[in-house]
């Protein structure tokens, strides 16, 4: 059985929240590019964490290995302490992944896209239901009120039947948040989620972002965004040459960089102010 | 010019004509639907992970799509039958031939149709767990039918025109009995302007509908 067994956790009140992503040893080639240098990192429930880094540098390749839009070269990821995928014999590196187990990580990480990707043949109601149907074969009436009460706490329940070509770009990322928050994802993977956007329009998609960080949901938000990263994160990650250069609390990373190449990238960003 | 049209003839054989269009429309819609079937199971073993798969189908799409039907109509009603050691009625011949040279077109309509929708799309229905296999059924699909709609009417067009070859095989639709009328009464230019003219009032229709669907995208674009 591909079914991986969950191993019960059980924490007791002084420990530390518990781990529910583990990346150890995390390579990724494209052919001869070599993106991702041998990452260790770990999410803790709760935790909000910023990427940033330079354009190229690997930061999209590596939240989407997080979720297996990129298969991993070399690297275990664990889910709740279990390894994920299946080593052969003799080859530690070649990890088989069967698409049941895809499929059950990636219901458990949900992700939002900087093109939104959602689906232009449907409604934005139905959009929000098909995961809750197709994946988790939840009855019509059921999937509909959820994904209704997921528009609603984005503030587009009044456009549950319109189709997304109708919606700005704003409103398409909400839904697209309505739909990824519809599967109640452990974990949300942000992939530079405003940069598509009309600068006018990138508020209000903040605004939801922040909202489900003030309920404690545990993200991973790549984005050029500083002075958000900085009120939002509770850690913040600078990605360069495939390798995390800098970890550690906003006001580490970002207003006291020990790295000088941290540093020479916020430089960078001069309007960006706290 | 002073021809005179017999329009008594055109009128005594119109009833022989119109059982011709019965057996070209038994001809057309069987060998368009099964043609289309079989083109969307071609179109995903072209794009499947197998190479055994990928390399079959592109063998058969190309050997129906680089000779001329006339060619595979008549192969299977004299060829064929010595493969199979089973004699094929001249219409079984033409059916067979007609819809299997429909599903390589079909084939390369659905393959070009699923690759241009955007990875995105595939990526949007991943993330949320989706299997390949519902991917494909609940989002790529609808979405690749309703843009290749115009190219589906235009398979429709021409498999209508091919289907007029099957009269070199004695199938008894329009053409072969055009031409039969034609030489029976020595007078072809009343028996096969008729022919053309049903042949219009046959195909015209899907030719207007694929033309009004593309305005239509275009418009939306
Ligand atoms: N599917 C792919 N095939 C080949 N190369 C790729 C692929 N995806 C990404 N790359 C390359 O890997 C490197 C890292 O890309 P990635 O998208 O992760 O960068 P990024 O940090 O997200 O950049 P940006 O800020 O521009 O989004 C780039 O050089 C990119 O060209
Ligand atoms: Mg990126």
């Amino acid at each position: 059985m591909p079914d991986p067994i969950m191993p019960v956790s059980i924490p007791s009140a002084a420990s530390p929240p518990a781990t529910i992503l583990q990346v150890s040893g995390l390579h990724k080639w494209f052919g001869a590019l070599h993106v991702l240098r041998g990452i260790d990192f770990s999410v803790a429930a709760g935790e909000r964490v910023a990427i940033i880094g330079g354009s190229g540098s690997g930061k999209s390749t590596f939240l989407r290995c997080l979720n297996f839009m990129e298969m991993p070269t070399s690297g275990r990821i664990a889910l709740d302490g279990t390894p994920l995928g299946r080593v052969s014999a003799g080859k530690p590196d070649a990890v088989r992944y069967p698409e049941s187990e895809l499929c059950q990580v990636r219901e458990r990480v949900g992700m939002v896209f900087q093109q939104f990707n959602l689906f232009p043949h449907m409604t934005v109601l139905e959009n929000a239901m098909e995961g809750l149907v197709t994946v988790k074969r939840m009855k019509k009436a059921e999937a509909r009120e959820r994904a209704l009460r997921e528009l609603d706490k984005v503030g587009l329940g009044d456009k549950a039947d319109v189709y997304p070509g109708r919606l700005s770009g704003g409103q398409q990322q909400r839904v697209a948040i309505a739909r990824a928050l519809a599967m109640e994802p452990e974990i949300l993977l942000f992939d530079e989620p405003t940069s598509s956007l009309d600068p006018e329009l990138v508020g209000e998609v903040l605004r939801v972002i922040r909202q489900l960080a003030e309920e404690g949901r545990t993200m991973l938000l790549v984005t050029h965004e500083l002075g958000f990263a900085y009120h939002f994160a509770t850690k913040v990650i600078f990605l360069a040459d495939g390798v995390f250069h800098e970890v550690g609390t906003p006001d580490e990373v970002l207003k006291h960089p020990r790295q000088e190449r941290t540093r020479a990238f916020l430089d960078r960003f001069t309007e960006f102010s706290f | 010019m002073d021809y005179s049209f017999d329009v008594a003839l055109v009128v005594e054989t119109f009833p022989i004509l119109m059982r011709g269009f019965l057996v070209t429309l038994e001809l057309w819609l069987p060998s368009l639907g099964i043609g289309l079937a079989a083109g969307f199971l071609l179109a995903l073993a072209r794009l499947s992970r197998s190479r055994l798969l990928r390399g079959g189908s592109l063998v058969y799409i190309e050997l129906f799509r680089d000779t001329p039907v006339l060619i595979q109509l008549i192969w299977f009603y004299y060829a064929f039958p010595i493969l199979i050691g089973v004699q094929l009625s001249p219409f079984a011949a033409a059916l067979l031939g007609l819809a299997l040279n429909t599903s390589a077109y079909g084939a390369e309509i659905f393959r070009g149709g699923i690759q241009s929708i955007a990875r995105g799309q595939w990526e949007g229905a991943k993330a949320l767990g989706m299997r390949h296999a519902d991917v494909l059924r609940r989002i790529i699909l609808p979405q690749v039918f309703k843009l290749m709609l115009p190219a589906f009417t235009n398979r429709a067009v021409e498999v209508a025109k091919m289907s007029s070859l099957a009269s070199v095989l004695s199938v008894h639709e329009l053409m072969y009995q055009g031409r039969l009328l034609s030489s029976t009464y020595y007078r072809p230019f009343e028996i096969l302007t008729t022919v053309a003219v049903v042949y219009f009032v046959l195909i015209y229709p899907a030719t207007f509908l694929s033309m009004t669907l593309e305005r239509r995208m275009a418009g939306k674009g």
